[in-house]
């Protein structure tokens, strides 16, 4: 196998796996028994899965409210989140953070957070440390358009390029802020990665369009950064298929111009993938489906032990609130 | 750079030689602020340690306040200890997100997998015109939220001590130092063992069987005084100093008010859901019969600290108000004492060599 194909299959297995898990919340949310506001990647899975292919076990992650995709893509552990949105004491935060709350020291996914634009400094701090410990780790940190409105943005950005920090910034840019288009919140002439280009980063576009591009686009700069030690941008055009918050399509509510939900769907990079891998790389429908399949049963597996699993007794949930 | 021989040494000394030593102590440590590096030192609390232990130890920050505070985070969920120091409390407010939904919360709602050992030094403003915005006392706030610990010396004698077991704590600490306190002055002989100090201890500093006086920050150094001359009327008072407000030391409260029966409790806060509030509730709802009085506070008003010094000194309580309110508890005429010397003759300086700016 040729190394491009290995690496694109690894991106669509990382990409559908991702979705998958989505499509399973967005079944089981209507039976009433994931009780906690989720925040759905549903088409923008391509990124974590361009960027998942890219990070290192030693790298750490943060990530915001959305964070399912990035969690799932640097190795979280899947059944500990199922059970974590489920709300059992099996779950990656016993049940005290939810759908919005992720962590996985394992892995190097060391939390996410629901508050807009909280975990970037997080993630700054531990970019902090990689450098202090000299060592060659990145500290992925996942924002969206929304995050780059915060005071708290612009004041990491700016300690990371002061400090000469080893940070990967990662922004979805999926147009939206819950409701309120970029277009309303950000002025129209203005580049989200031009802005954070002028305040001492390196940062750059990568389109998602062409997939095949994108990865290995990605791979470049990531590469660069941990030549460098140095902070870097990427700004990621993407689209949100379902609601802000919640498993369901909005596009009734007219929040969204016309044609443009279907425009994205039309253009769906893991689609787009699979052709790709299909007509220029000769994989045969029977493997993507042989994929396909083997998602969906470890997918299976885990939401149906979450389910089974035990709530948090009332003495299991007064505990930690300090360390000793 | 530490002068170890001269036998008086004062609260902000003490600060710098219990950061200098834990520095020295412990690698993870790290020192960050604005103002850490400059020639003036954070009230001269910092000052030689860059020159001491380099740029990655003592680390001079940018005027982010929220943004550090979560790098603070990030670097102690990653193994190191950061003490983070603001010259005024009022620009930390800057930084709540930071403080209530990541350090405070993190252990807990990660399920205790990482906790957050950081320090967080607050300088509360007092005196020569600080105004709306740089002498607010807020510590109340930073109590009412779980998880965070909050510590407030009022003592030269264990301020050191205080803040190395702040900073060996392995939970988010808030530790509250009125810039008044900085200047108090104490024989080296006085400095309390390290070993023997813990969060969360208050300690009975003066003894008495009349009334239960309980304070903390400078609210005691005021409490003392008037204790002090007290005495020489035969009034006897126990002081509790709480040093930390988070957890609180309820049996020290306890114990002193089932002895005296008589509580006032000295808060520089202002006065709507003050932490003296809050002492008053607990000890009623605890020791309701102990009491022989209803208890009182002594605490700012519910208003903004206006500049003017022509009218600061009505919007601040000092000693004597401290005792008036005592010798009233007593049922006596404070009229019929001579208080004078708890009243100085400049009330907005801490002594008559502080000539500000701030």
């Amino acid at each position: 196998m040729s190394k491009d194909l290995d690496r694109l299959l690894k991106c669509f297995e990382l990409a559908s796996r991702i979705r998958s898990v989505e499509e399973n919340i967005v079944k089981e949310y209507a039976n009433n028994q994931m009780r906690c506001p989720v925040h759905l990647s549903i088409g923008q899975e391509i990124v974590s899965a361009v960027v998942g292919l890219n990070q290192r076990i030693q790298d750490t992650a943060v990530s915001s409210h959305r964070a399912h995709a990035h969690y799932l893509a640097k190795g979280g552990d899947l059944y500990k989140m199922i059970a974590e949105i489920y709300g059992k004491v099996t779950g990656c935060c016993k049940g005290r953070g939810g759908s919005m709350h992720l962590i996985d020291l394992e892995v190097g996914f060391l939390g996410s957070s629901a508050i807009v634009g909280n975990s970037i400094p997080i993630g700054v701090g531990a970019g902090f440390t990689h450098k202090l410990n000299n060592s060659d780790a990145l500290s992925f940190v996942f924002l969206g358009d929304g995050a780059i409105e915060e005071g708290s943005f612009y004041e990491s950005v700016n300690f990371s390029a002061v400090q000469n920090l080893p940070i990967v910034y990662i922004c979805e840019n999926n147009l939206y802020s819950v409701y309120t288009g970029l277009n309303m919140r950000q002025p129209a002439t203005r580049n989200i990665y031009e802005m954070v280009g002028a305040l001492g980063v390196n940062a750059v576009k990568i389109e998602t369009a062409d997939v095949v591009n994108c990865l290995n686009l990605t791979t470049e700069v990531i590469n660069q950064a941990r030549l460098e030690k140095k902070p870097i941008f990427i700004e990621y055009d993407t689209y949100r298929w379902l609601e802000h918050c919640g498993p369901n399509d909005d596009d009734s509510l007219g929040y969204r111009p016309a044609g443009e939900l279907s425009k994205w769907k039309s253009e769906d990079p893991i689609s787009k993938l699979e052709n790709i891998l299909v007509s220029s790389y000769g994989v045969s429908s029977s493997s993507i489906k042989e994929i396909q399949n083997k998602i969906s049963e470890e997918v299976s597996l885990a939401f149906n032990q979450a389910k089974k699993d035990e709530f948090p007794t009332l003495e299991q949930s007064v505990t930690d609130v300090y360390a000793r | 750079m530490l002068d170890k021989k001269n036998s008086t040494t004062d609260f902000a000394q003490q600060i710098k030689e219990g950061l200098d030593e834990v520095l020295a102590s412990d690698p993870s440590t790290l020192i960050m602020g604005l103002g850490v590096t400059d020639p003036k030192g954070v009230f001269g609390t910092t000052l030689g340690l860059s020159e001491k232990y380099g740029p990655n130890r003592v680390i001079e920050t940018p005027t982010s306040e929220n943004a550090i505070t979560g790098i603070g985070v990030g670097l102690a969920i990653t193994g190191y200890r950061p003490i983070m120091v603001h010259q005024r409390l009022d620009f930390f407010l800057l930084a709540m997100d930071q403080l209530v939904n990541s350090a405070a919360k993190w252990h807990y709602m990660f399920g205790g997998q990482q906790s957050v050992p950081i320090t967080i030094r607050l300088i509360t403003g007092r005196g020569w015109g600080q105004g709306p915005t740089h002498s607010q006392n807020l510590h109340s706030w930073f109590t009412h939220i779980p998880g965070l610990k909050v510590v407030m010396p009022s003592l030269a004698s264990d301020v050191k001590s205080l803040l190395i077991a702040s900073i060996k704590d392995p939970n988010p600490v808030i530790f509250i130092e009125d810039r008044w306190c900085h200047v108090q002055k104490i024989d080296r002989s006085s400095i309390v063992d390290n070993s023997g100090v813990e969060i969360g201890k208050a300690e009975v500093i003066e003894h008495g069987e009349d009334l239960t006086i309980v304070a903390a920050g400078f609210s005691t150094v005021q409490s003392i005084r008037a204790v002090k001359l007290l005495r020489k009327f035969k009034i006897n008072i126990d002081l509790v100093d709480l040093k930390t407000l988070k957890p609180l030391d309820t049996n020290t409260i306890f114990s002193s008010v089932r002895k005296t029966g008589k509580l006032l409790v000295v808060d520089s806060g202002s006065e709507i859901s003050s932490f003296a509030s809050e002492i008053i509730s607990l000890v009623c709802r605890s020791n309701f019969h102990s009491l022989k009085s209803s208890p009182e506070i002594i605490t700012a008003p519910d208003i903004p600290e206006p500049t003017s010094h022509g009218v600061t000194d009505k919007f601040k309580f000092n000693s004597k108000d401290i005792a008036i309110k005592v010798l009233e508890m007593l049922g006596k005429d404070a009229n019929n004492f001579d208080l004078t010397e708890l009243v100085d003759s400049q009330y907005d300086v801490p002594n008559s060599s502080f000539t500000g700016p701030f």
